[in-house]
C-alpha cells in the first residue's frame, strides 16, 4: 500500500525523518518495502507568478509569450515564458517551473528557446506536477485555490502539495485494519508514542437513525455474505473536479482524480480503509436495491463493458431493471454517476471475505476495493467511511445530506475481552515485560485494559476483531511494539534431544560421497518435465511412465507434469554441456520421482548416472592414442553402479539381459536387489542420443530408496587367520550361457568353502570354435577354522566342473 | 708366513680403502677373498703345516679374511648408497607438471553442500532430520497450518495443485498439491513423535513463480522446536547460532514482527551484512551492493508455533502425551537453501543453480 507521508503526517507527526519513520514502521511489523519521491524536487524553483501580459507567438499559433512577474523570486523583472497552453491570460495567477526545477519524471528544465522566442520556465499544468491529471490547461490559482494567499515569487509548495514522501508498505494479511493511512498512523503512535489525533471519523454531519423520506429502499437477501449495508443520500450534489489537494493526495497514494464524488469515495477508502461505492440515486431504477446471491449462470453487463457469468457464491446488487453491480468487486454502468448527477445514494457495506476472494479469482477482477475486501473488514468500518465521505460531500460538493443512514446488519459482535496473564508474557518471549508496559502498548493501539490479579483484561477494539482472539495474539502485540531488538539470545536447553542422522540419511550421503570420489558431478535438475518427454523416449503406449502426475496449473506445457524418471533431465543437462563444448561427462542426479499407482501416488528417491564420451581428461601421461583413457560404455556404468553397491555393502545386485524402450537393445541390463526390479542400465539407444544430440551416453537408474535398504552393516569376519587358496579354471562354453549364470553354477556347486569366484579373462576365437567363448574364472577358497590344503578343495573343484559340464561347458586345455 | 698374513691384510685394506666403485670393489673381493686368491689358498693349506705353526697361522689367515670381508662389505654398502643416490638424483622429473589422478576429482552440487553444511549445523545444535513427501494435502500444506480459507497462498496463481480425474472438490482438504514450503512436515513430526521435538526438514518445495529472482522449485530447511519452555529468546539464540556459522563469527541477526499463519508471534529475521559488516557502506563509501545499504540481510522466516497449530495434531500411540498448547510451547522456522548458498558463495542469479553447466558445477561442492 502506498501511504503518502505528508498525509501520515498529519494524523500522527513523530519528530523523525522518513528513514526514522522507516524503521520504526518496519521494526514493530509494517515492512516499508520502498520509500518513493513523489512529485517534482528542487522545490525552491517552483514559484507563485502572475501573468503581466500574455500575447501571441509572432511564429506559432498554439504558442503564447508571456510575461510574468515572479517577485522576489526574480528581483531584475519579469521572466518571459512561452506557454503553449489555450487558457493562459494576462491577469492569472500560475503556478511556474523555473529553469532548475527537476520535474516529478527527473526531467531538469532548463532555459529554452521555442521558436526564436527564450523562454525562462514553464507555466504548470496540474499533470506536470502530478498533482493531477488534467493536461487542457495551466493552473489558474486564483480559481483553484480561493482561499489561498498568492505572492508572486512566492513558493509554490506553500500553496500546493506539490511534493512527498510516499511510503510503500508491505501489510501483512491479518492487518486489513492497516489498509488505510488512519491505520498506518496508529502503527506510527503505537511504535513511536507521537501523538494521535482522533480518528477524522469521530465527528459525522451525518446521523444514524432511519432515512427520512421514501428516498430509497434496501433488501438484503444474503445477510451471510453481506453483514452489514449502510447507505445515505445526498441531493444538490454538483460534479466537478476536485480542489487540488484532494487530486494530489490521491495521486501520491496512485490513484487517478476522476470527479469530486468518486475521488471522495476513493479518499475516504484510502483514509479509512474501507471502499464505497456511489449510485446515481435518480438512476436507480425504482430506488430500490435488493442484494441476493446471484443464479448459477447469471450473466451481468460490468462497468467495462465485458459480459460476466456469475454463480450462487457471488453477490449482485440489483435495482428494479436488474443487476447493476458485482457486489465488492465492480459497479454497472446504469447507476454510475455523471456530470449531470444531482443526487447520490452512497454505499458502504460489509462483504464475507472469503466469498469476495473467491469470486475476484474466479472472474478475474481484482481492484483496491476488492482486495480490502477479501481480507475481511469490519461492519464498524462502513460507518467511518460513511462519516468521512458526508463530510466531504457537503464540503466539496455543495451537497446535502439527509437525516437518517439506511443501516441493514448493523455494528459487529461486541468486544472481546481476553486476558493477558503477565507470566505468560515472559513465557512466551524469555524476558518479562511488565504490566504497566504491556497496558501501555495495548491501549496504543486502541485496546481497552484492566488490572486484574495476575495480569490484564483486555478488549479487543473492533477492528482488531478478526486478528486478535487469543492471548498469544495480545502476546504478538505487545512484543513487537515493544521491541524484539531487545530480546536476548539463548538456546533451548534440549532436555532428552539429540541430534542424528537416520541410517538412510547418512547412507544416501555416503553414496553421492562415492559418487563424487570417483569423478562424477552432481546436477540438480526440474522435477517438472514436458509430455513430449515420452515419445521422446521413445516409450510405448502402455509404458507405466506414460501416465505421470500432472499439474492442473503449470506454468507451461514444458513443466506441466511431475518426472517419472531422472533420465530427462540428466539428458537435458548433458545437451545443454554437450552443446557448451563439454563433450566428456559424468553426471549424476538423486530425486524424487512420482507416479500413479493404483491410484494413489507414489514418490520415491530415484538415483541416476549418466556417462558420455571420455571418463578422464586426456593428460601428458596417457596422451599417445593407444593410452588413450576409456570410453564410457555399458561396462563403465555398471562398474559405477557396482561400486556404490560395493561401498554402501548392498549385496545381491542382479543384472540381466533386458530392453529398455530407450536403450540400446543389445546394450542394456534390468537392475534387481535379488529377485525386486529396481532399475536399468545401458547405453542410449542411438536414436534418443540423437534427439538429445549427444553422441552416445551409458546411464543408469535406480529406485535409491530400495538400494539404500539393502545396504548391510559390516559384522566382523576373520579373513586374516587363515590364507585362502586360490586356484584358476578355464571353461569354454556356449556364448550364449551369461555370465552371471556361470558364477551362479559355480557358487551353487561348490557350497561354503568357496570365498570369491570372479570372471578375469573372455576369449572367443577360432581356438574355442564357433559359437562358444571361453571365461577364465578365479577361484579363491577359505575356510574359517584352517588353513586349506590341495585335498581339501580338490572334491569342490571336481564338483564346480561337473556343474560347468551341465551349462555345456568344458575344461579348457 | 704370519708376515705375509699381516701383508695382504694390510695391502687390502689399503686397496678397499682405494677403490671407489662398487665395480672394483668387487674384483677386489674375488682378488683377495676368492677361491683362487692367496689368502683361503693358505687357509685350506693350514692342515699341511706343522702341528705347532698350525693354530697360530689359521687363526692369524681367518683373522685377517674376515676383517678384509667386514671391510669390503662395509665399503660396499658406502659405495652402493651413494651410487644409488646418484642414480635417483639422475631420475628427477619435473614436479610442477599436472598430476594424474586415479580418478578425477567430482562435485556434490552446491545446493547439496549448502543443505548438508545447515544439517550439520542444526545437527550439532541438537536437531534431528526428518524428510517428507512433496506432493501434500491441503490439508497438512495450508488447513493444519492454520491458513485461513481464503488465505492467498491457496489460490491457484500460488501454489501448484495435482490434476486428479475422480478427485476430490477443490477445496476440499483431500486435494493435492506439490509443497510450497517443508512446514507440512512440522504437522507430521507432532503426529509421529511426542514432545521435546527437535527436528529440521530440508526438502525440495514449489511455487508458481518464475523469474530473476524466483524459480518455481527450491529448497528450504524447515526446523521446528517444541517443549515445554521454549521462548522466542532461544528461537532468536538458536538462529543467531546459524547465522554464526553460515556467515561468520561476528555475525549478529535481528526479528522483525511479521505474519505467518501458522507462528505467533511472527518474525522475518534478517542477518548482518557479511560483506559490509552490517554498516550499509564499504570502505570505498559506495553502497553496499548485497544488502542494498540496509546493512541487514532478510534470510528467513520464524515464529513461536501458533496454539492453533497444535490443535490439528491429534493425540494417538504415536505421539501421546501429545500437543497441548498449555503445557508446551515451540519454534518454527523456515530457510531457503538457495538464498543461503547465493549469499555464502556470491553466486549472482538464482537461474544459475539449475542450469548445471559444468562450468559452475565444478566450482562448488
Amino acid at each position: 500500500m502506498r501511504v503518502p507521508l505528508t498525509w501520515l503526517r498529519e494524523y500522527c507527526d513523530p519528530a523523525l525523518d522518513v528513514h526514522g519513520i522507516e524503521e520504526r514502521l518496519t521494526m514493530t511489523g509494517t515492512k516499508v518495502e520502498a520509500i518513493h519521491h513523489h512529485g517534482v524536487h528542487e522545490l525552491e524553483h517552483f514559484v507563485v507568478g502572475h501573468v503581466l501580459r500574455a500575447e501571441r507567438h509572432p511564429d506559432a499559433d498554439r504558442l503564447t509569450v508571456c510575461e510574468v512577474d515572479l517577485g522576489a523570486a526574480r528581483p531584475e523583472g519579469p521572466a518571459t515564458i512561452v506557454c503553449g497552453a489555450p487558457n493562459v491570460a494576462a491577469g492569472q495567477d500560475v503556478a511556474v517551473a523555473r529553469p532548475g526545477s527537476v520535474m516529478p519524471d527527473g526531467t531538469k528544465l532548463k532555459k529554452a528557446k521555442l521558436r526564436g522566442v527564450a523562454s525562462e520556465g514553464m507555466i504548470l499544468a496540474e499533470d506536470e506536477l502530478a498533482i493531477g491529471s488534467d493536461h487542457n490547461g495551466i493552473m489558474v490559482l486564483g480559481e483553484l485555490l480561493p482561499n489561498a494567499q498568492l505572492t508572486r515569487g512566492g513558493a509554490l509548495a506553500e500553496v500546493l502539495p506539490i511534493a512527498t514522501e510516499v511510503l510503500e508498505l508491505e501489510v501483512t494479511p491479518n492487518r486489513p485494519d492497516c489498509l488505510g493511512v488512519y491505520g498506518v498512523a496508529r502503527e506510527l503512535h503505537a511504535a513511536t508514542g507521537a501523538s494521535l489525533t482522533p480518528a477524522p471519523w469521530n465527528e459525522d454531519p451525518g446521523s444514524g437513525g432511519p432515512l427520512e423520506g421514501a428516498e430509497a429502499e434496501v433488501r438484503v437477501e444474503c445477510p451471510e455474505l453481506c453483514p452489514r449495508f449502510t447507505a445515505r443520500v445526498f441531493h444538490d450534489v454538483t460534479i466537478a473536479p476536485s480542489p487540488p489537494w484532494l487530486k494530489a493526495r490521491l495521486m501520491a497514494a496512485g490513484q487517478r482524480p476522476i470527479n469530486n464524488v468518486v475521488d471522495i469515495t476513493n479518499y475516504a477508502m484510502l483514509l479509512s480503509g474501507q471502499p464505497l461505492h456511489a449510485f446515481d440515486l435518480a438512476r436507480i431504477a425504482g430506488r430500490r436495491l435488493v442484494v441476493r446471491r446471484a443464479h448459477d449462470g447469471e450473466q451481468v453487463q460490468t462497468l467495462d463493458g465485458q459480459t460476466r457469468t456469475l454463480d450462487a457464491e457471488m453477490i449482485v446488487i440489483e435495482d428494479g431493471e436488474g443487476p447493476t453491480s458485482i457486489a465488492g468487486l465492480m459497479g454497472g454502468a446504469r447507476s454510475e454517476v455523471q456530470p449531470d448527477t444531482s443526487s447520490v445514494l452512497m454505499e458502504v457495506a460489509t462483504w464475507h471475505g472469503p466469498a469476495i476472494h473467491r469470486a475476484s479469482w474466479a472472474l478475474g477482477l481484482r481492484s483496491e476495493a476488492s482486495s480490502r475486501f477479501e481480507k475481511g473488514l469490519q461492519p464498524e468500518q462502513c460507518l467511518h467511511a460513511q462519516a468521512i465521505a458526508t463530510r466531504l460531500m457537503i464540503e466539496l460538493c455543495g451537497a446535502s445530506v439527509m437525516p437518517g443512514t439506511i443501516d441493514i446488519g448493523g455494528e459487529g459482535p461486541p468486544p472481546l475481552s481476553l486476558p493477558l496473564r503477565e507470566s505468560r508474557v515472559q513465557d512466551i518471549l524469555g524476558v518479562p515485560i511488565p504490566r504497566v508496559r504491556q497496558a501501555e502498548i495495548l491501549n496504543s493501539l486502541d485496546f481497552a485494559t484492566a488490572e486484574v490479579p495476575g495480569g490484564l483484561d483486555v478488549s479487543v477494539p473492533p477492528l482488531r476483531r478478526s486478528d486478535v482472539t487469543r492471548e498469544a495474539d495480545l502476546i504478538e502485540e505487545v512484543a513487537r511494539i515493544d521491541g524484539l531488538e531487545k530480546l536476548p539470545a539463548t538456546l533451548p536447553k534440549r532436555r532428552n534431544a539429540y541430534g542424528l542422522l537416520t541410517p538412510t540419511q547418512r547412507l544416501r550421503r555416503r553414496a553421492i560421497d562415492a559418487l563424487v570420489g570417483r569423478g562424477c558431478y552432481e546436477a540438480v535438475g526440474w522435477t517438472f518435465a514436458a509430455p513430449s518427454i515420452a515419445d521422446r523416449l521413445q516409450l510405448p503406449a502402455e509404458d507405466e511412465r506414460r501416465r505421470p502426475v500432472v499439474i492442473e496449473n503449470p506454468l507451461s506445457e514444458e513443466q506441466s507434469q511431475l518426472r517419472t524418471m531422472l533420465l530427462g533431465s540428466l539428458l537435458d543437462v548433458a545437451r545443454h554441456n554437450v552443446a557448451h563444448g563439454e563433450p566428456d561427462l559424468r553426471l549424476f542426479e538423486h530425486g524424487t520421482v512420482f507416479r500413479w499407482k493404483d491410484d494413489k501416488l507414489n514418490e520415491h528417491r530415484s538415483l541416476a548416472v549418466l556417462l558420455c564420451g571420455k571418463l578422464a581428461p586426456s593428460d601428458w601421461k596417457n596422451h599417445s592414442a593407444a593410452s588413450d583413457p576409456p570410453a564410457a560404455d555399458l561396462f563403465v556404468a555398471k562398474g559405477l553402479l557396482e561400486a556404490l553397491a560395493d561401498t554402501l555393502r548392498v549385496s545381491d545386485l542382479v543384472f540381466a539381459s533386458e530392453p529398455q524402450p530407450f536403450l540400446h537393445p543389445g546394450r542394456s541390463a534390468s537392475v534387481s536387489l535379488g529377485a525386486t526390479p529396481i532399475g536399468w542400465l545401458g547405453e542410449l539407444h542411438p536414436l534418443v542420443a540423437q534427439t538429445w544430440e549427444l553422441p552416445g551416453a551409458a546411464c543408469f537408474e535406480i529406485d535409491l530408496d530400495r538400494f539404500l535398504a539393502h545396504a548391510s552393516r559390516p559384522d566382523y569376519l576373520d579373513l586374516i587367520g587363515y590364507p585362502p587358496l586360490r586356484q584358476d579354471l578355464a571353461v569354454v562354453l556356449p556364448e550364449q550361457v551369461p555370465a552371471a549364470q556361470v558364477l551362479d553354477v559355480v557358487r551353487a556347486a561348490a557350497g561354503k568353502l568357496l570365498a570369491d569366484v570372479r570372471v578375469f579373462d573372455v576369449y572367443s576365437g577360432p581356438q574355442v570354435g564357433e559359437g562358444r567363448r571361453s571365461l577364465a574364472l578365479s577361484l579363491a577358497f577359505r575356510a574359517s577354522d584352517r588353513t586349506l590344503s590341495d585335498e581339501d578343495v580338490t572334491p569342490v573343484r571336481e564338483r564346480i566342473i561337473a556343474a560347468l559340464g551341465d551349462l555345456g561347458g568344458e575344461l579348457r586345455g | 708366513m704370519i708376515e705375509r698374513i699381516e701383508a695382504l691384510r694390510a695391502q687390502g685394506q689399503d686397496a678397499v680403502a682405494a677403490a671407489s666403485t662398487s665395480e672394483a670393489l668387487e674384483e677386489l673381493r674375488v682378488r683377495y677373498l676368492g677361491r683362487k686368491a692367496e689368502l683361503p689358498q693358505m687357509l685350506r693349506g693350514v692342515a699341511q703345516l706343522p702341528p705347532d705353526e698350525r693354530g697360530a697361522v689359521g687363526r692369524a689367515a681367518n683373522q685377517a679374511r674376515q676383517a678384509l670381508e667386514a671391510l669390503i662389505d662395509a665399503r660396499a654398502g658406502e659405495l652402493g648408497a651413494g651410487e644409488l643416490e646418484t642414480q635417483l638424483r639422475e631420475d628427477t622429473v619435473d614436479v610442477t607438471l599436472p598430476g594424474a589422478p586415479v580418478q578425477p576429482v567430482g562435485r556434490m552440487h552446491v545446493l547439496t553442500a549448502t543443505q548438508r553444511l545447515l544439517e550439520d549445523i542444526f545437527l550439532g545444535l541438537g536437531f534431528t532430520v526428518l524428510e517428507g513427501p512433496e506432493v501434500e494435502s491441503v490439508h497438512y500444506n495450508f488447513d493444519a497450518l492454520n491458513h485461513t480459507p481464503t488465505h492467498p497462498a491457496r489460490a491457484r496463481t500460488d501454489t501448484f495443485y495435482i490434476e486428479r480425474p475422480q478427485g476430490p472438490q477443490p477445496g476440499s482438504p483431500e486435494e493435492l498439491v506439490l509443497r510450497t514450503h517443508t512446514s507440512p512436515m512440522q504437522i507430521r513430526a507432532m503426529e509421529a513423535h511426542p514432545p521435546p521435538l527437535y527436528v529440521v526438514i530440508p526438502g525440495r518445495v514449489y511455487r508458481p513463480d518464475s523469474d530473476a529472482t524466483h524459480t518455481p522449485q527450491f529448497h528450504q530447511v524447515e526446523g521446528l522446536a517444541v517443549d515445554e519452555d521454549i521462548t522466542l529468546a532461544d528461537l532468536k539464540g538458536t538462529l543467531l547460532a546459524f547465522a554464526r556459522a553460515t556467515f561468520g563469527e561476528t555475525r549478529e541477526v535481528r526479528l522483525r514482527p511479521h505474519f505467518f499463519p501458522f507462528t505467533e508471534p511472527s518474525v522475518e529475521v534478517d542477518v548482518s551484512c557479511f560483506h559490509c559488516e552490517g554498516k550499509g557502506f564499504l570502505r570505498d563509501g559506495t553502497r553496499c551492493y548485497l544488502c542494498k545499504g540496509e546493512g541487514w540481510l532478510e534470510v528467513l522466516g520464524a515464529g513461536e508455533v501458533d496454539p492453533n497449530v497444535y490443535a490439528y495434531v491429534p493425540t494417538t500411540d504415536h505421539n501421546a502425551p501429545g500437543y497441548d498448547p498449555e503445557k508446551v510451547r515451540g519454534f518454527a522456522w523456515g530457510l531457503g537453501v538457495e538464498r543461503a548458498a547465493m549469499l555464502m558463495y556470491g553466486v549472482p542469479d538464482l537461474r544459475l543453480l539449475y542450469a548445471n553447466d559444468l562450468r559452475f558445477l565444478e566450482q562448488f561442492g
